[in-house]
């Protein structure tokens, strides 16, 4: 025996898993980016395909897609990852106290840890001819196939059952040439999911396609001697029926646990963190029962995955708290959504907007002033936002009035105004920035098997860069997806290095007082050692906003502008764009930039939408040289930073001017500049509500009136237009000064990183925001006397690069 | 192709990068991870041609500072799903200087 005498001890746990299906395979693909090594990986599938995406089966039948286009994982990607795979074979048996696994065949593993991912089945009436040969489920691959061949043997179908599955079923089966008849026991289709006036629509339209359908009907039996000829049903009807496919429910497949003495009762029990009653055994999928509900759609089961993955990794901070379902019809052409409380009730107000002669139909249902369900009929652009809505419990009191019209109605840039995606060509560009057309989301979403918009940015590119198509994206995934679609979570990690959430991270260093990026990382159990680009700057921010003069700026954790103090542009040159303070400037600075212009051969001087002057196309090495020849302020324009107070003349000069907006304008700026932000923050002071200096579309907008100043907040001019909210209305400069400064100052401790003021105001609330700054007097002073304590004394990085903690070497280039 | 003495491995920020100009050709950026591990790139990322030795640098990746692709230091290689690889040099540290093949 040449065995190491310590083999036993050193090998590594084994993880079994039973079920070969796609939340399964998910749990193992999250367990192994999160702990790649820590696991013998063995999987058992009882079908003898590979993981293979059971949302598209639909597509299949009705001959838009063929089996091989829907595997998501394929056997090499098993043995790529070390997991031994047992496809065909049915686990029979575990036995908890030896912890083995047996399948039919013999076959044996042993487990350290357990998932059992069984799935459902379907359910099959007990009514008699329900064996006969041409009676199917439609539940996976083999179902499908067989459907197909009847398709092409036999000419009538009848598909028991009007919900999601049997009307996808019958379209598909229509789409093959069959004559189709539904029969369905309640008095409208869908009847879980749709009320009455959108189940009739859908019916329409579905009947226009030649559907055939018998509601409140009651199957009696099946006939036939062999095969299936008819059925027939309680009113004595009989429709003919080469095929017969069942699409009545589908119940949790809890044979195996049950007959290994786990507690199961509808599903299997599981906790929060998806273990059993046996602590090592974890169940995730249809055939769990999670506080008392069976999940049947992917999305839900995707987030089981997740919570299961990080609890087998041994990370043990994630727990799952039960999901939000909305349901989509895929049926290629009709539209169709509908999320939580549709049917409305007591407590419930509803608003309804119905145009059946336009086959269009929404309701929407409220309770206390928060979305809690709906149906769209017709036009579902705006499902991903009201699910969005209903999730995070927002509270839409403020915009009752314009609910029903949907997100997308006003201000979007970059796709010619469309929102209706289902109209759209495949050739149409969705993402402007990055040219990626619908045909392209729609084939890559198929093609490599994508569920959630984070999967559909990092293949696609789509909605990555100023994120104005997010809204398009999301509705095109929901399109091929159905209901299937995984939201984004509404708990978000800040980065693929941690599971906490911004406003985790944000307490954590305020509560427990940390001051440095690696000691935050520590005690937040990063998972990467230096973390990435994308936590790094947002944690440098938050260390730097939260405890000012006592956490040391680190200009490795900033974006190239911002350790460079300067823009880098395309070909790797930079912009300069040189502090005017409120948009003023005289003949000496402007000799100056002429003069800095000519001496660097700078190729394009721009005047800016903030009313500077950008010198673009500076060479790296050159920028100390034009900072110095400038001597001007840094601008700031590179920066997550005060970039601009934008000004009209005002009373000085205007005639219908009723305040000096100049002078407030410069000293808002001089009190301002040098604040970093989570996001760049843009100012504009008008001095009269003819409102020149554009101050509806700015973070802060001032605007004179006669007898003083009007304050509004959390405008922006950019992807999405958005009009700044009315704040309050003061008299004199030094309190403008105060607001402004108080508002910025709450945005700068309790922002994210990267959220603007407009989506940081949603987040939190107008309320809250007037309770902070309007409301509690000493709680505004206090916040704009910490803004000053963080500004006071802020070099200038171009005028004193050292004190600022520029890294000068970077200037200059090694030589060879 | 010879070997070149660049600079000190400390003329290097650490997570950071310093650019090596050539005689003719796109530049080298050199990069030093947090335990100073040291590569060399193409300084001209595969996707529209950034400067790499601008990017933020993490673990054993830069992000590139145009479209923050990420590039692997150790392979040249972008990280999935996008595609794309760039041209590396040799370059090794001795005695705490930074020696480049280019």
């Amino acid at each position: 025996m040449n065995r190491a005498p310590f083999e036993s001890i050193a090998r590594r746990p084994r993880l079994v898993m039973v079920g070969n299906g796609m939340a399964g395979v998910r749990t193992i693909e999250h367990l192994l980016e999160l702990a790649p090594d820590l696991y013998d990986i063995t999987v058992f599938g009882a079908e003898p395909h590979p993981n293979y995406n059971r949302v598209l089966l639909s597509p299949v039948l009705a001959g838009e897609q063929t089996l091989a286009d829907i595997v998501l994982n394929d056997a090499g990607w098993y043995a790529d990852n070390g997991i031994t795979l047992y496809l065909g074979r049915k686990v029979v048996r575990i036995d908890r106290v030896s912890r083995v696994v047996e399948a039919e065949d013999g076959t044996r593993a042993a487990y350290d840890r357990l998932v059992l991912a069984t799935g459902s089945n379907p359910v099959m009436l007990p009514v008699p001819g329900a064996t006969l040969e041409g009676v199917l489920a439609y539940r996976d691959i083999h179902d499908t196939e067989r459907m197909i061949a009847a398709a092409a043997a036999g000419t009538h179908a009848v598909v028991i059952g009007g919900g999601l599955l049997g009307l996808e079923a019958a379209n598909g089966l229509r789409a093959r040439g069959m004559e189709v008849t539904v029969v369905h026991l309640m008095p409208w289709l869908m009847e879980r999911q749709l009320d009455r006036t959108a189940a009739e629509l859908l019916m329409r339209a579905l009947e226009a396609r030649g559907l055939a359908f018998r509601l409140e009907a009651q199957t009696e039996s099946i006939l036939g001697d062999k095969r299936v000829r008819a059925v027939r049903l309680k009113s004595g009807e009989e429709l003919p029926a080469e095929l017969v496919v069942m699409a009545v429910g589908i119940r949790p497949n809890t044979a195996l646990a049950e007959s290994a003495g786990l507690h199961c009762h509808r599903g299997i029990v599981v906790n929060d963190t998806l273990q059993t009653f046996d602590p090592r055994i974890y169940a995730v999928g249809e055939c769990v029962n999670h506080r008392g509900v069976a999940y049947g759609l992917v999305a839900p089961l995707f987030e089981m995955a997740k919570v299961c993955a990080n609890h087998l990794a041994e990370a043990g901070i994630a727990r799952y708290s039960g999901s939000f379902v909305s349901t989509k019809l895929k049926v290629t052409g009709i539209d169709v959504f509908s999320v939580g409380e549709f049917a409305g009730g007591a407590g419930t107000d509803e608003i309804v907007l119905s145009d059946p002669g336009a086959g269009v139909y929404r309701k929407l249902v409220l309770r206390d002033d928060r979305l809690v369900g709906g149906v769209l009929y017709g036009d579902t652009a705006d499902g991903a936002w009201y699910l969005k809505l209903l999730r995070d419990g927002a509270r839409v009191a403020e915009m009752r009035d314009r609910l029903m019209f949907g997100e997308t109605n006003v201000g979007d840039t970059g796709h010619l105004g469309k929102s209706n995606v289902a109209a759209m060509a495949n050739d149409m560009e969705v993402c402007g920035c990055n040219g990626v057309c619908k045909g392209k989301i729609v084939s890559a979403v198929k093609d490599k098997g994508l569920f959630t918009l984070d999967e559909v940015r990092k293949h696609t590119k789509a909605s990555s860069s100023c994120g104005s198509c997010t809204g398009l994206v999301e509705q095109i995934l929901i399109n091929v997806l159905g209901s299937d679609y995984a939201a984004a979570p509404k708990r978000k990690a800040l980065c693929g290095c941690t599971d906490r959430t911004h406003q985790e991270v944000r307490d954590a260093i305020r509560d427990h007082h940390l001051v440095s990026a690696a000691a935050a990382r520590e005690f937040l159990e990063w998972r990467t050692p230096d973390g990435c680009a994308t936590c790094r700057p947002a944690l440098n921010y938050y260390l730097l906003s939260t405890w000012p003069r006592e956490a040391r700026d680190d200009p490795q954790s900033r974006f190239i502008n911002e350790r460079s103090h300067a823009n880098i542009q395309k070909d790797g040159t930079y912009s300069v764009v040189p502090r005017m303070w409120g948009g003023e400037t005289s003949a000496a600075e402007l000799r100056r930039i002429a003069d800095v212009v000519d001496k660097y051969r700078i190729p394009t001087v721009k005047v800016t939408g903030g009313q500077r002057i950008d010198l673009l196309g500076v060479k790296k090495e050159d920028l100390r040289g034009v900072w110095r020849d400038l001597d001007m302020p840094s601008g700031h324009a590179y920066a997550k930073a005060l970039r601009t107070v934008k000004t009209c003349v005002g009373s000085e000069w205007c005639r219908f001017g009723t305040q000096d907006s100049t002078q407030m304008g410069k000293d808002l700026e001089r009190a301002l500049w040098r604040m970093y932000a989570p996001h760049k923050v843009k100012l504009a002071v008008s001095g009269c509500p003819r409102n020149c200096a554009e101050a509806g579309i700015k973070d802060v907008g001032v605007i004179g009136v006669e007898s003083g100043w009007e304050l509004y907040v959390a405008g922006n001019g950019g992807i999405k237009t958005e009009v700044a909210q009315f704040l309050v209305k003061v008299k004199t400069a030094a309190a403008v000064l105060e607001h402004a400064g108080a508002f910025l100052q709450l945005y700068r401790e309790e922002g994210w990183y990267l959220e603007r003021t407009v989506h940081f105001v949603h987040r939190v609330g107008m309320e809250y925001v007037r309770k902070r700054v309007l409301e509690d007097a000493a709680g505004r002073g206090a916040l704009w006397e910490r803004l000053q304590f963080a500004l006071e004394g802020e070099p200038d990085p171009w005028r004193e690069p050292a004190r600022a903690g520029v890294d000068e070497r970077q200037f200059e280039a090694l030589a060879l | 192709m010879s070997i070149v003495d660049v600079c000190a491995l400390e003329d290097i920020p650490r997570l950071g990068a310093r650019r090596v100009r050539r005689r003719d050709g796109v530049q080298i950026a050199v990069f030093r991870t947090a335990d100073d591990c040291v590569f060399a790139l193409l300084d001209r990322c595969p996707h529209k041609g950034g400067p790499l030795s601008q990017g933020i640098v993490f673990g054993d990746k830069v992000a590139c500072p145009l479209h923050n692709w990420t590039i692997e230091l150790g392979s040249g290689r972008a990280a999935a799903p996008d595609e794309g690889c760039v041209q590396r040099f040799a370059v090794r540290v001795e005695a705490g200087r930074v020696l480049l093949a280019a």
